[in-house]
């Protein structure tokens, strides 16, 4: 280790006030700070010793949290692509590595163009480097399909981290989360490689099998809601037996985007969360919470087999899971209020719904659902507050 | 029949070093020091003495413009050594060299008839005159009580829960008598009662059988001794309400002022912290330095001297001096190295309130920890949410009242309640803060905005 520290105070001295290259100071303390956890001491007034948590670790622990649904996302793509091919054959192994082979360069452009914006900000800027985009940068590759092109993973990127965050001042100061506006920003800009059956499913340069469809669940109640058929029926005759089975959809090797299919990863990454106090258990289940009862509404309502889809299939298909655990808990776009996380929870859950079911044109609700509440989440939080402060002047005058 | 609350928030530091019950005897430090400093909401300290004079304990040193019948004396008797000051010649400490043997100022002697017969002018203008006017502080603000006001209650908090704080009752011993006298001044100055807050597991004696005083029970982790959260409890104040606190040593002090006719500024100083050797109680005054109170007893690492308590003492180093309202020393290791990867790998050492990844101390929550100074990340904007709620056991929501702080906003601070904290009341959403802000002192700064406003 003393090689290291030898080989970053060597290069100090360039990199100080008045050196020829003092720009580039808060990128080498930046790194510094990756290897090393800072010399820093408290000041001469105030607390004197500091809680062991800082922002990396909180940042690190939701990466822990997110690599479950990676992997898992890395084999089934592999799946996937075998199952449309029609090799039944095809070990663990085998899926696991083509996946893993079509995620991981959309996961390292992600990270090396994100990270490549966030450094020129912070040298422009001269603000230090700061840990968010660490999971954003996980984030962006696990809510896009495994066939997106490259190039737009990095314009995605570019988009998301400049304009959904650097412009309002950084990690912590954004309204909306980083990782779905990138994502919306490709659904409206580029939909036809995003959106539609045929983008989930990586295929390559094989054929698919006879019959293949990868239409998932979602357009199957779209297109049965726009036909007038039986949508539950209509499963029946998908070309792959059991592929939407409840059970099989919860465990989630079904397709879809590269991180969100298996419901169980997802609550694997929620429990971490939970746990370790990182996540808001509050806005997770309120999500849920919100769909489901939604879902019985239109249940209730149904003048449409896709709104009478039961509800509970609601919280296992498409990307709620996904997004009720790593994107609505994101603490700076959410609620801040406790009183708030559940309201801003509950109405993700609701709209994610009604998108689905009432508006033809997204067959997913989820994102557009917690990038409308991100910016309602401050109104609530206004509310709560009021609240809070009409509370406090009763009792201040009893 | 007292009231009793119990708290659910908050947050127990367990720290290594805590004093045994037992006092050791210690030859006495040559320089004591009065720090104006100490006292907040001062105008301007005007000086009565020079360098080179002698002094009695009790002697004014300085009194301030803005209430000059306050004044501020000495601790010990002996020379006016130095008169440190800082930019614009503010005054930083008066240093007096210590006389082997304390002679006191004599102040009028009462009997229990006499303080019965008091009335409350005489009371204050003996209590100013006799330099323990200081101790009152005035809630809101956490500033110097104006001997002009009349405030509608006077607290006391009667346990410290801070980490490896002192014993109340040890710190008492021997003061039953003066303490009742004490507590009989006070009641002449508060239109309302005086509120003693005792740690509800167990009454000392000393707080038996005090009267006339109404009792109060707290139960519940740090910061259930903060005196502030106590108020917020039994009767929560706003804007045009002014009450008052006074630490329990002082109390005794004004019984001792008014029976004895001296000012006594002896007190026993718990020596804390995982660099002593030997926790335990060292008798002195205040203002000591602190060189000779801790003498040989630690360990000869690099380690940092603190007045006070972790969480709002002082870092002063070694010939610091003890702060005015500080019965605690913690020396604790500086924590100024790299750490390869600190911020990730895991342990049980490292104490946290968070539970996040690779952090187990939440696992064994008892064990005692030595911590370091080393602030553990950072500073970076606000990033998560719902922690310090966690920990404030107040009906206030932190994040909310410092960031209108931050933001200047007046209407703001004073519905979120700013009239209801001071600094050592946030000093655990400081210590538990992912992004490492410096808490109390954007809340000493909202103080101040308000006040001046």
């Amino acid at each position: 280790m003393k090689l290291l520290q030898n080989l970053f105070d060597s290069i100090k001295p360039h990199v100080e006030k008045g050196a020829k290259y003092e720009k580039l100071h808060t990128l080498y303390e930046g790194h510094r700070t990756i290897f090393f956890k800072p010399s820093l001491t408290t000041g001469p007034t105030g607390v004197q010793v500091k809680d062991a948590a800082d922002l990396k670790r909180v940042m690190f622990t939701v990466i822990v949290a997110l690599i479950p649904c990676l992997l898992f996302g890395m084999w089934n793509v592999g799946h996937q692509h075998f199952l449309a091919i029609g090799v039944v054959d095809a070990t663990f192994i085998s899926k696991f590595l083509l996946g893993a082979g079509q995620v991981l360069p959309i996961l390292i452009v992600s990270y090396g163009v994100g990270l490549g914006v966030e450094f020129t900000f912070c040298v422009i800027r001269n603000h230090p480097i700061e840990e968010g985009f660490l999971v954003t940068g996980i984030l962006i590759p696990l809510v896009m399909p495994a066939t997106i092109p490259l190039w737009q993973v990095a314009m995605a990127t570019v988009f998301g981290v400049i304009i959904a965050k650097e412009v309002f001042g950084g990690t912590g100061m954004n309204i909306l989360n980083v990782a779905l506006t990138s994502r919306a920003f490709l659904y409206f800009a580029y939909p036809s490689q995003i959106a539609g059956d045929m983008v989930w499913t990586y295929l390559g340069d094989q054929v698919a099998v006879d019959g293949f469809s990868g239409a998932t669940l979602l357009s199957y109640g779209a297109a049965a809601a726009a036909n007038g058929t039986e949508m539950m029926a209509g499963l029946g005759g998908h070309w792959y037996g059991g592929m939407f089975d409840f059970w099989n959809l919860f465990l989630g090797a079904i397709p879809g985007s590269i991180g969100e299919t298996s419901v169980l990863m997802c609550l694997i990454g929620a429990t971490i969360l939970v746990l370790t106090g990182v996540g808001s258990w509050k806005i997770i289940l309120s999500v849920f919470g919100g769909a489901w009862v939604m879902g019985m509404i239109y249940n209730l309502a149904g003048t449409n087999s896709f709104m009478l889809m039961p509800a509970h299939y609601h919280l296992v298909v498409g990307g709620l899971a996904f997004g009720a655990v790593f994107m609505a808990t994101d603490p700076v776009s959410a609620a801040q209020t406790e009183t708030g996380k559940w309201i801003y929870g509950f109405m993700i859950g609701v709209l994610t719904v009604i998108i689905r079911i009432s508006n033809p044109a997204y067959p997913e609700g989820i994102m557009l659902a917690i990038l409308f509440m991100n910016v309602f989440a401050p109104l609530i939080d206004y509310y709560v507050v009021e609240a809070h402060k009409k509370r406090r002047l009763k009792r201040a005058t009893i | 029949m007292p009231q009793t609350f119990h708290l659910n928030k908050g947050f127990n530091i367990p720290l290594v070093g805590r004093a045994l019950l037992e006092e050791h005897k210690i030859s006495q430090p040559d320089s004591f020091a009065v720090k104006p400093s100490d006292f907040k909401g001062l105008v301007q300290p005007k000086l009565l003495v020079s360098v080179g004079e002698n002094v009695k304990a009790g002697d004014p040193l300085f009194f301030d413009k803005g209430s000059e019948e306050v004044l501020f004396v000495a601790p010990v008797s002996g020379e006016i050594s130095e008169i440190i000051r800082g930019e614009r010649r503010k005054i930083i400490e008066i240093r007096i060299l210590a006389d082997k043997k304390i002679e006191y100022k004599a102040f009028k002697k009462h009997t229990k008839t006499d303080i019965n017969n008091l009335t409350r002018a005489e009371a204050i203008a003996a209590l100013t005159a006799g330099g323990i006017w200081p101790s009152f502080i005035q809630r809101p603000f956490g500033v110097l009580a104006n001997p002009s006001d009349e405030p509608s209650a006077i607290y006391i908090s009667a346990f410290d829960s801070n980490p490896c704080a002192p014993d109340m009752a040890y710190l008492l011993r021997g003061k039953e008598g003066v303490f009742q006298s004490g507590i009989a001044i006070l009641s002449k100055l508060a239109k309302g009662n005086i509120h003693v807050n005792l740690d509800a597991s167990e009454i000392p004696s000393v707080f038996s059988g005090l009267d006339p005083v109404n009792i109060n029970k707290f139960s519940g982790p740090h910061p259930a001794g903060n005196v502030g959260v106590q108020i917020h409890h039994i009767k929560p104040i706003g804007k045009n309400d002014k009450v008052w606190t006074i630490d329990p040593l002082s109390v005794a002090r004004i019984g001792t002022l008014f029976m004895e006719g001296t000012y006594d500024a002896s007190k026993l100083i718990a020596i804390t912290g995982s660099e002593i050797i030997h926790p335990h109680y060292v008798k002195t005054y205040s203002g000591a330095c602190l060189d000779k109170l801790v003498a040989e007893n630690f360990k000869k690492t690099n380690a940092r001297f603190i007045s006070g308590n972790v969480l709002s003492g002082e870092h002063v180093g070694v010939r610091g001096y003890l702060g005015h309202f500080h019965n605690q020393i913690a020396v604790i290791p500086e924590g100024d190295e790299e750490e390869f990867l600190g911020w990730m790998l895991p342990s049980f050492k490292k104490l946290s309130f968070h539970k996040a990844f690779g952090l187990f101390s939440f696992l064994i929550p008892k064990k005692e920890k030595v911590l370091d100074t080393n602030t553990n990340g950072e500073q970076r904007n606000f990033t998560i949410s719902g922690a310090f709620e966690k920990i404030l056991p107040m009906d206030i929501l932190p994040t909310y009242l410092f960031k209108s702080i931050i933001s200047n906003d007046y209407d703001e601070m004073e519905a979120l309640g700013i009239y209801e904290v001071i600094e050592e009341d946030v000093a655990l959403c400081e210590y538990i803060d992912v992004s490492k802000n410096d808490i109390q002192a954007i809340v000493r700064e909202g103080i101040e905005l308000i006040r001046n406003s």
